[in-house]
């Protein structure tokens, strides 16, 4: 892999493909290692004067000793790491090395201009942006979080010292990755969390391991219950806390649960609700007043907390179904994908409390089948159901009259996350020309902005025994709805006890606004992308 | 004021000024029973108009009314009236309601100056049914001494483009009155599609006589534009999903929803256009696209 060893990444940004044979680590790791560390030296020598950091790119290969993937394949970006290239390019391919070197001579030469200019700057800056254009390093850099950079190894080393420095251990990435959701976390579902990494009970309360452990076997599924399971748990940890003496606790508290946050991200990254709701803990705590006690600083929070539960997750529910009970009529066919809290909800509450006559389609899809939870829930409702799976959705969709899906996050150009299979559903009703609902509460509404499902995503790994071996079995675990096929009318609902009431309890449709009231933001018919393009 | 004398005052009114609209007409006749209104409370104050509201919206089932009402009793309403005497807040609740009809008098005016320089020299336009606002659109086109030609659709059932014709005739513009089926004929023609709308709903998306989605599919097939104009109290909370999902009190006139045996046989007289087939929309908030409108909207209504 001497090419690959090479340095100077003058290559193309694409991530790097698939090594051959990088599954013998010790020995030609440490004989890369060298030839790293000798070449190093010499670019090092070429730009001597600009007195850059030199992340040692040593550290970082011996510091994982489970990943041989990730240590093998970008071995040049180790060596690029050093310098203060912002635009660093993972090495491609492996057989045209001379070209490539005098590629990069050149580059080199017209790169030690510009690095001139940009010494001082870009040791501020990190190089966890791989694609900052040379301009960028100016202003503060909105860096990427480093669940989408795990083919990164500066980011990925990054990680590896924070984490040390909050005692949580770092959970390696499991099995082979295909070249798509390279820069995507995948861990392994087999073993459970705390057989593969030891847990330092001083630092993670251990209601926090558990819920952890909840999450990353999925036994709690689902934005909403598991929002709601991590404020229960953090309810509990501000119960168990008590200031150290010489702290302030508005202070103290919220650095203690950096490192819980840090593990439960490790078990499975966070939800936009999950997120929100952390970013509105942290608010509470650090505007605590300094005169409150102890005691009552707690109830306090807790209090907040249970607020925060009860209006942005349960009031909201309440709304948001009564406002979508006004879209269901008699007669009508409703398609439902997959098992949304708040669509259940939905269909119960119109059922029972109303009586509207109308049956339900449940779309399901493998692995996992989570169809079958709202198919009993309806069906012990008493809701005339059908079930079929995802495949045969354009036999049904004839005779279905509206679809209710739900959302796992709303971005900020109004496109939908959701669980995966859904932009499909979205796709195909469109074409059938079904007006597809999105039920959405406030709180899960995300300020990102994303254009693809590719790049922000959360893989599974599905536990398929009867795969041929040799088949990747991944999946991503949610898809992105663009807004431009449908007139998508959207349910977005807030509690129904801000002054924002009345608009939020209506359906409001996808059009361009950059958030001006503050939380919703409508996007415009424009350009739909999807998992199935 | 009691509910037959209100409808009475509503009738003569729409009868004496046909140049108004009949929501305008039906915000005045809310302005003088809330003049009349011989309750002590609030509360009592808005559910007798709201009452009167539902009174007229039976009399003339137009959306306009209905959304033009609500957005009266909101007007006034607007802030917190924590004046602990009721005559002074019922005064200050009068001084708004004629602030509010002012504004809406002078709405048509304010869309007109707006619609009419869209309107190019030598253009032939379409519209559907008749519409007081497009006709005081066309009268300022003429003014600023434009010279274009109209064709009208006959619109059936009523035959409104007839009248809509003799009109424009005063004008002196020529018109040509059209089949309804003959639109898709005479689009290619066309240079532009204008047309009023008695409701605008949040997505966007127009409520308007009979016919218009037609013409907007037609235009949009054609790559005419297809323009709206509506004054801002036509905005009404509804989100249509489709022509089904269209209230049936809106559908069909107030007489037939009372009379009828089943309303399926009865022929609608009003369709829902979807806002993706809409070009622009001229109200006297400015000129804004579908999507604007939902915004708009929510400022209105908040």
């Amino acid at each position: 892999m001497a090419e690959r060893a090479a340095p100077g990444g003058a290559g193309p940004e694409a991530a790097a493909p698939v090594p051959a044979g990088p599954q013998a680590p010790e020995l030609s790791r440490e004989e890369k290692l060298q030839l790293r560390k000798e070449k190093k030296q010499q670019k090092k020598k070429k730009r001597s004067e600009k007195g850059l950091a030199a992340e040692p790119a040593e550290l970082g290969a011996p510091s994982d000793p489970g990943q041989p993937r990730v240590a093998a394949h970008p071995t040049s970006p180790p060596a690029l790491a050093d310098g203060p290239n912002d635009s660093e390019k993972p090495t491609g391919g492996k057989s045209k090395a001379e070209l490539r070197a005098e590629r990069r001579a050149k580059q080199e030469a017209e790169r030690a201009q510009k690095q001139a200019k940009k010494a001082e700057l870009s040791q501020a800056v990190t190089a966890a942006k791989p694609r900052l254009t040379p301009t960028e390093p100016q202003s503060v850099v909105k860096r990427l979080p480093e669940h989408v950079q795990v083919d990164d190894p500066a980011a990925q080393r990054k990680l590896a010292k924070k984490l040390e420095r909050q005692q949580v251990p770092l959970r390696q990435d499991y099995g082979t990755k295909v070249n798509l959701f390279s820069h995507l976390h995948q861990y392994s579902r087999k073993k459970p969390l705390t057989q593969q990494m030891s847990i330092p009970s001083t630092v993670i309360h251990p209601a926090v391991v558990r819920l952890g452990l909840q999450y990353s076997q999925g036994i709690i599924n689902g934005s909403n219950a598991r929002c709601i399971a991590l404020l229960e748990v953090f309810k509990q940890l501000i119960r168990d806390y008590s200031t150290p003496p010489n702290e302030e606790l508005s202070r103290d508290l919220v650095a203690k649960l950096k490192p819980h946050i840090s593990f439960l991200n490790q078990c499975r990254p966070l939800s936009a609700s999950m997120g929100n709701a952390i970013k509105f803990l942290k608010k509470e705590i650090s505007c605590l007043p300094d005169t409150l006690r102890e005691e009552e600083a707690k109830e306090k929070l807790q209090d907040a907390i249970d607020k925060y539960l009860r209006e942005k997750i349960l009031l909201a529910a309440e709304a948001i179904s009564r406002s979508a009970f006004e879209k269901i009529n008699d007669k009508d066919v409703i398609l439902v994908y997959g098992c949304s809290s708040l669509v259940n909800r939905t269909l119960c509450d119109a059922h029972v409390k109303k009586g509207r006559a109308f049956r339900v389609i449940v779309v399901d899809s493998r692995p996992r089948l989570e169809g079958r939870e709202t198919l009993r829930r309806l069906v012990h409702k008493g809701i005339h159901c059908t079930y079929v799976m995802i495949n045969a959705i354009s036999y049904v969709l004839p005779e279905v009259s509206k679809v209710l899906l739900g959302a796992h996050a709303l971005l900020a150009n109004g496109s939908v996350m959701s669980r995966v299979g859904t932009s499909q559903i979205a796709l195909v009703s469109k074409a059938y020309n079904v007006p597809v609902l999105v039920c959405c509460e406030t709180y899960k509404f995300c300020e990102r902005v994303q254009t693809d499902s590719f790049v922000s995503n959360e893989l599974g790994t599905a536990s398929v025994p009867f795969l041929p071996p040799g088949t990747r079995s991944l999946f991503p675990l949610l898809a992105r709805t663009g807004q431009s096929t449908l007139p998508f009318p959207f349910l977005g609902k807030g509690p129904p006890l801000t002054g924002r009431m009345a608009w939020q309890a209506a359906a409001v449709s996808c059009a361009p606004r950059a958030g001006q009231r503050g939380a919703v933001p409508l996007p415009d018919p424009a350009g739909c992308s999807s998992l199935c393009r | 004021m009691s509910t037959d004398d209100l409808i009475e005052t509503f009738r003569a009114q729409l009868r004496d000024d046909p140049d108004v609209a009949s929501a305008v007409v039906a915000i005045r006749v809310l302005l003088g029973f809330l003049k009349q209104d011989r309750g002590e409370t609030i509360q009592g104050l808005r559910s007798s108009l709201l009452a009167a509201i539902d009174t007229l919206s039976r009399v003339d089932s137009s959306v306009a009314v209905s959304s033009g009402g609500e957005l009266f009793l909101r007007f006034i309403s607007l802030t917190s009236l924590e004046y602990s005497d009721y005559s002074k807040c019922k005064e200050i609740m009068i001084e708004r309601g004629e602030i509010f009809l002012r504004k809406v008098s002078l709405s048509r005016n304010k869309i007109a100056k707006l619609c009419h320089p869209f309107i190019r020299d030598g253009a032939q336009i379409l519209t559907h049914a008749y519409s007081r606002v497009v006709l005081r659109v066309l009268e300022a086109a003429v003014e600023s001494k434009k010279r274009f030609s109209v064709y009208v659709t006959e619109s059936q059932p009523d035959q409104a483009g007839q009248k809509m014709a003799k009109a424009l005739r005063k004008l002196n513009i020529p018109v040509t009155v059209i089949l309804d089926a003959a639109v898709g004929y005479i689009m290619e023609k066309v240079d532009l599609v204008l047309v009023g709308a008695e409701g605008v709903v949040e997505s966007g998306g127009i409520i308007n006589k009979i016919g218009t989605n037609q013409i907007a599919v037609c235009a949009k097939a054609q790559n005419k534009p297809f323009y709206v104009v509506a004054e801002s109290f036509k905005f009404v909370r509804l989100f249509p999903l489709n022509q089904q999902d269209v209230p049936d009190k809106f559908k069909y006139k107030a007489d037939t929803l009372k009379t009828s045996q089943n309303l399926t046989e009865e022929h609608p007289w009003i369709d829902y256009t979807s806002p993706s087939l809409i070009t622009l929309l001229f109200t006297d908030l400015g000129v804004l696209t579908p999507s604007a409108v939902s915004d708009e909207l929510i400022k209105l209504y908040l």
